[in-house]
C-alpha cells in the first residue's frame, strides 16, 4: 500500500489493504458533551492481528462497544466483509461473525464447558439435546481452542486462563472472522499466556482477524502485525509492529500537555502539620503504617507508610490489585498477613472498628456502595456519623445539632443551597453525589482517608472542587491515599505515588520523581 | 482442621438434606414400630406428593432467581371453580380440565406481570395471591364445598398395585427432570438464573423463558391441587393457604437457591418434600401436640438452610477474585 506521507507518525487518511476485513470510518461518539472518540478512522486487514492500546480512558472500550452493537456512533461508519455494518445489539455482531472474549468473561460458571459453547444452539433430536454429538462438537472446538479438559466440566472448576480459551471456543463455535481479545492475559498465568499466543497465531494462519487490546506491550508487539495506538479518543499512530518499540508506545500513550486542572499544591515546607519543619513528607509523622500486609492470589508484600498531611497516590492498571488493597486497609477483606497501625495503634477489626480509630474509604462506585440511592441527601450525609448526634438517656436524636453540623458540611464542600436536603441523591448529578459521599466522610473527620477514583465520571468543575476539599483534608493533619487510574490525576494531586502491578508495589516516587513513562513502565506487567 | 474441613464437613454440607431425611427416618423408626411399616410408608409417600409437585413448579421459578407466591392462592382458586362445576354438575374430567386450564391461566397472568410488566416477582406474586385468596372466597362464598365421591375415589385409586398420586408424581417428576437436564429449555433457564445479562448476551430469549416458568409453576400448582383435594374431598375456605410456603422450603431444602441457577429437582425438591412430610408424619404417630409441628418443622428447615449457608460462604471464599498466581 502506498503511504504519501511517510514522515508523518499521525496519520488519519484510512490505511486500506486490499483484503480490509473491518474498517472504521471517522467514528465520532460522546457522551453527555465530552467526546470520547474523535474521527477514528483506521482498519483490520483479513488475517491479520492488530494491537490496539492506549490508557485507560482513551476509548478503547467504546471502540469495541460500538463495534459489539452496545453502543452507536454519533457520526461515521463501519464497513466488514466488504459490507456497511451498523449492529444493533450483541447478536448483530455475533451473526456477522465477531466475535468479543470479554475481560470480564460472560460465561455461566453453573454449566458445562460444552452447554456454554452451545448455549443458544444445541444440536438436538425432537425436544432433546443430543447429548453424544453435543460433546463430540464441544470437544471439537476445544481440542482446537487448544484445551485439554472433557466437555462435561462445569467452568466454575476452570482456572480464568481455561475460561478464556472457552470464550474463545465459542467464538470459534459460530467460525467467528473477526475475534477482539479485551485485555486477555490480565488474571493468565504465563504458561496459560504461552498457550493464548499459539492460539492467536494459529486463528491468523486460519485467515481470522484479530483485535489485541492490551496494556503488555511486549505482547502486543510479539502478537500483532500492526499497532494503533488511542489517546483521548483520537488515532496518535498506527503503523505495522516492526516499526514500533515500547517506548515510542508509552511516550504516544502519554504524550499529551497537562492543563491547569489542579489546585496549588503548597509545597511541603510551607504547609501546615509536624512535617513542615523538616521539610519533606518523608520525614512528617508516619500515620498509617503497613507492614508486609499480604492475602495469598490478591496482594502481597505491601508495606508503606502515610505521613500526616501526606497525600499519596496510589498508580497501576485496571485488576493490579489497588481496590483490594483499600478494602483490606478498610477491613472488608481479610488478610492473612501483615500489620497495620494507625499512629502506633493496630488497626484491626470490622469497617466499624476502623472507622472509630479514624478511617475512612470513599469506594470506588459511589451508586453501588457509596450511597443510598433511594435515601435524601441529609440521610446520606449523616449516615457515618449519626450516633453522635444521639442523647442520652433514649438515643434520642438531637435534630437540631444535626441539622447545624450538615449546614456546615454542605456549606464546606460547596453543595449549592437549592438542592434540598429531603432531595433523593439519585436525583443529583455525579458531581454532587460524589460531593455527598466526601461531606459524609469529612464530618466524620478521619485520620485517614482512602479515596478510590475519587473522580470518576464527574465534570472538570467539580473535580477541581473536590481537589481542593482533599488538599484542605491533608493540611488539617490527615493522611490521604488517592487511588486512580487517571495519573494525569496523580501527579496533579499527590505527594507521593505507589504503582501497583500484580498484587504488589512495584515502584515509590516522590514529587520530584514523577515521571508519566517510569509510572507506566512499573505499572505494566513483567 | 484443614482436613476435616475438606474431607467430612463439605461433603456433610453438600447433603445435608439427605443426612437430615436419613437422620429424621432413624429417629422415628426408634421411637415407633409403626413408622416404618409399608402402610406408613406408602401413605407418607402419598400425603407428600402434592407438595412436591407444587414443589416442582416452584423449583424452576426459582432456578430463574424468581418466586412464586401465588401458589396457595392457585390450589384454591381451582378448587373453587372445580367446586362450582360440581355443584352444577359438570362430569369429573371437566372438572380436572377446568383445574388445570385455572392453573395455566394464572400462571400466564403472573407471567405477563412479570415479564411485560416488569413487576418484581415478589411483588407480583404477593399482589395474586391476594387476588387469588379473594376470588376464592367469593366464589365459594367463603362456604365449605363438598366434592363429588369422584374426586376421594382418585385418591385411593391403585394402578398395578401402586396408588394413583404416586404415578402422577412419579410422572411429572420425570417430565420435570428430563426437561431440566435435557432439553435446551431447561439448561436455559439455568444460565438465565446465574446471569440475566450474560444471558441475554449470548443471544436467549429472555423474556420467554422467564414466562414460561411462572405458567409451569401454575401448572404443578394446580395439579398438587388436585392431589390434594383427592385427599380431602372437599374445599374449605382455608385450602391452599401457606402452601406456597411449603413448596419453597421443599425446593431450598432439596438445594435450590434463592438466587438462581443452582438446583435440581430429582433427588432435590422430591428429598425436601419428604423429609417436610416424614416428620410430620412421624409426629402424628407419636401423637405429639401438634402445636409442635410447625416448631419441629421449622427447625428442620432451619439445619438445612444454615448448612447451606455455610457452604456457601465457603465457597465464596474459594471463588474469591485472584489478582496473581504463584508461578505468574
Amino acid at each position: 500500500m502506498q503511504n504519501s506521507h511517510p514522515s508523518r507518525t499521525t496519520n488519519h487518511e484510512p490505511r486500506t489493504t486490499h483484503h480490509d476485513q473491518l474498517s472504521f470510518h471517522a467514528i465520532t461518539k460522546s457522551f453527555f458533551g465530552v467526546k470520547v472518540l474523535k474521527d477514528v478512522t483506521f482498519s483490520v486487514g483479513a488475517g491479520r492481528v492488530v494491537g490496539l492500546v492506549g490508557e485507560n480512558g482513551a476509548g478503547k472500550s467504546t471502540l469495541m462497544n460500538l463495534l459489539g452493537g452496545n453502543l452507536r456512533p454519533d457520526a461515521g461508519a463501519m464497513r466488514f466483509n466488504g459490507s456497511d455494518y451498523a449492529p444493533r445489539d450483541p447478536r448483530d455482531a455475533r451473526s456477522a461473525g465477531i466475535g468479543f472474549v470479554h475481560q470480564e468473561l460472560n460465561l455461566f460458571p453453573n454449566l458445562s464447558i460444552a452447554e456454554n459453547l452451545f448455549l443458544d444452539g444445541f444440536p438436538t433430536r425432537g425436544p432433546f439435546i443430543r447429548r453424544g454429538r453435543l460433546r463430540d462438537l464441544a470437544a471439537a472446538l476445544l481440542n482446537r481452542a487448544g484445551l485439554d479438559l472433557p466437555p462435561e466440566t462445569r467452568v466454575e472448576r476452570l482456572s480464568s486462563g481455561e475460561r478464556q480459551l472457552v470464550e474463545i471456543a465459542r467464538a470459534l463455535s459460530f467460525d467467528a472472522r473477526l475475534l477482539i481479545l479485551d485485555e486477555p492475559t490480565t488474571s493468565l498465568s504465563a504458561r496459560e499466556c504461552e498457550r493464548l499466543f499459539a492460539l492467536v497465531g494459529q486463528l491468523r494462519a486460519e485467515g481470522r482477524s484479530l483485535i489485541y487490546i492490551s496494556h503488555a506491550l511486549g505482547d502486543v508487539l510479539r502478537l500483532c502485525d500492526d499497532v494503533v495506538v488511542l489517546r483521548d479518543g483520537e488515532v496518535v499512530g498506527q503503523r505495522p509492529a516492526g516499526e514500533w518499540d515500547p517506548g515510542r508506545m508509552v511516550s504516544l500513550m502519554v504524550g499529551r500537555e497537562l492543563k491547569r486542572l489542579f489546585p496549588e499544591r503548597a509545597p511541603p515546607a510551607q504547609r501546615g502539620g509536624p512535617s513542615s519543619e523538616q521539610g519533606g513528607p518523608e520525614r512528617g509523622t508516619p500515620l498509617l503504617e503497613v507492614r508486609g500486609v499480604a492475602q495469598p492470589g490478591v496482594v502481597r508484600d505491601i508495606s508503606f507508610t502515610l505521613h500526616r498531611s501526606e497525600i499519596l497516590g496510589v498508580s497501576g492498571l485496571m485488576g493490579a490489585g489497588r481496590t483490594e488493597l483499600a478494602r483490606i486497609l478498610f477491613g472488608l477483606d481479610p488478610c492473612e498477613r501483615g500489620r497495620i497501625t494507625l499512629a502506633g495503634e493496630p488497626v484491626a477489626g470490622t469497617p466499624r472498628r476502623r472507622i472509630r480509630s479514624g478511617l475512612a474509604l470513599l469506594t470506588e462506585s459511589r451508586r453501588d456502595d457509596g450511597l443510598c440511592l433511594e435515601a435524601s441527601l441529609a440521610d446520606n450525609l449523616a449516615l457515618v456519623t449519626l450516633a453522635r448526634y444521639a442523647r442520652t438517656p433514649l438515643r434520642l436524636l438531637h435534630l437540631g445539632g444535626l441539622r447545624d453540623a450538615l449546614a456546615k458540611i454542605r456549606e464546606a464542600v460547596r453543595l449549592q443551597p437549592r438542592l434540598a436536603s429531603a432531595q433523593p441523591v439519585k436525583t443529583l448529578s455525579g458531581g454532587n453525589q460524589q460531593k455527598v459521599v466526601l461531606a459524609k466522610w469529612l464530618l466524620a473527620e478521619p485520620r485517614v482517608l482512602i479515596l478510590d477514583e475519587p473522580t470518576r465520571g464527574i465534570d472538570v468543575g467539580a473535580k477541581f472542587e473536590i481537589y481542593q476539599l482533599i488538599h484542605d483534608l491533608a493540611d488539617r493533619g490527615a493522611g490521604v491515599l488517592v487511588i486512580s487510574s487517571e495519573l494525569e490525576e496523580l501527579t496533579g494531586l499527590c505527594d507521593r505515588i505507589l504503582v501497583m502491578s500484580h498484587g504488589r508495589i512495584t515502584d515509590d516516587l516522590s514529587r520530584a520523581e514523577f515521571d508519566r513513562e517510569r509510572i507506566l513502565n512499573a505499572a505494566l506487567p513483567g | 482442621m484443614t482436613f476435616l474441613r475438606q474431607r467430612l464437613l463439605f461433603p456433610a454440607l453438600n447433603h445435608a438434606t439427605l443426612l437430615l431425611f436419613l437422620g429424621v427416618l432413624a429417629v422415628f423408626g426408634a421411637l415407633s414400630p409403626k413408622f416404618f411399616t409399608a402402610a406408613n410408608l406408602t401413605n407418607l409417600l402419598v400425603q407428600s406428593s402434592s407438595t412436591a409437585i407444587a414443589g416442582i413448579g416452584m423449583t424452576f421459578v426459582l432456578l430463574t432467581a424468581g418466586v412464586d407466591l401465588s401458589v396457595g392462592a392457585i390450589m384454591f382458586v381451582a378448587a373453587a371453580v372445580a367446586g362450582k362445576l360440581a355443584q352444577g354438575g359438570a362430569p369429573l374430567p371437566v372438572t380436572l380440565a377446568a383445574i388445570l386450564a385455572v392453573g395455566l391461566l394464572y400462571g400466564a397472568f403472573n407471567a405477563l406481570l412479570i415479564t411485560r410488566l416488569r413487576i418484581l416477582a415478589f411483588v407480583a406474586t404477593l399482589g395474586t395471591l391476594y387476588i387469588g385468596r379473594g376470588l376464592g372466597l367469593w366464589i365459594t362464598q367463603t362456604r365449605p364445598m363438598d366434592l363429588p365421591d369422584g374426586f376421594l375415589a382418585l385418591g385411593a385409586a391403585r394402578w398395578l398395585g401402586v396408588p394413583l398420586p404416586l404415578w402422577i408424581l412419579a410422572s411429572v417428576l420425570a417430565a420435570a427432570h428430563v426437561t431440566l437436564t435435557r432439553t435446551p429449555f431447561g439448561r436455559r433457564i439455568y444460565a438465565v438464573g446465574n446471569h440475566l445479562e450474560a444471558a441475554k448476551k449470548a443471544g436467549l430469549n429472555t423474556r420467554r423463558l422467564l414466562a414460561s416458568v411462572y405458567v409451569l409453576s401454575g401448572l404443578c400448582a394446580a395439579i398438587g391441587g388436585i392431589l390434594s383435594l383427592a385427599q380431602l374431598g372437599a374445599v374449605s375456605p382455608t385450602f391452599g393457604a401457606n402452601r406456597e410456603f411449603s413448596a419453597i422450603a421443599a425446593a431450598v431444602l432439596g438445594g435450590t437457591s434463592l438466587f438462581g441457577g443452582r438446583g435440581a429437582v430429582f433427588p432435590g425438591t422430591l428429598l425436601g418434600a419428604l423429609l417436610i412430610q416424614s416428620v410430620e408424619n412421624g409426629l402424628v404417630i407419636l401423637n405429639a401436640d401438634p402445636y409442635l409441628y410447625p416448631l419441629v418443622t421449622s427447625a428442620i428447615i432451619f439445619a438445612a438452610v444454615l448448612a447451606d449457608a455455610t457452604r456457601n460462604a465457603w465457597l465464596e471464599r474459594l471463588g474469591r477474585r485472584r489478582i496473581y498466581h504463584e508461578h505468574g
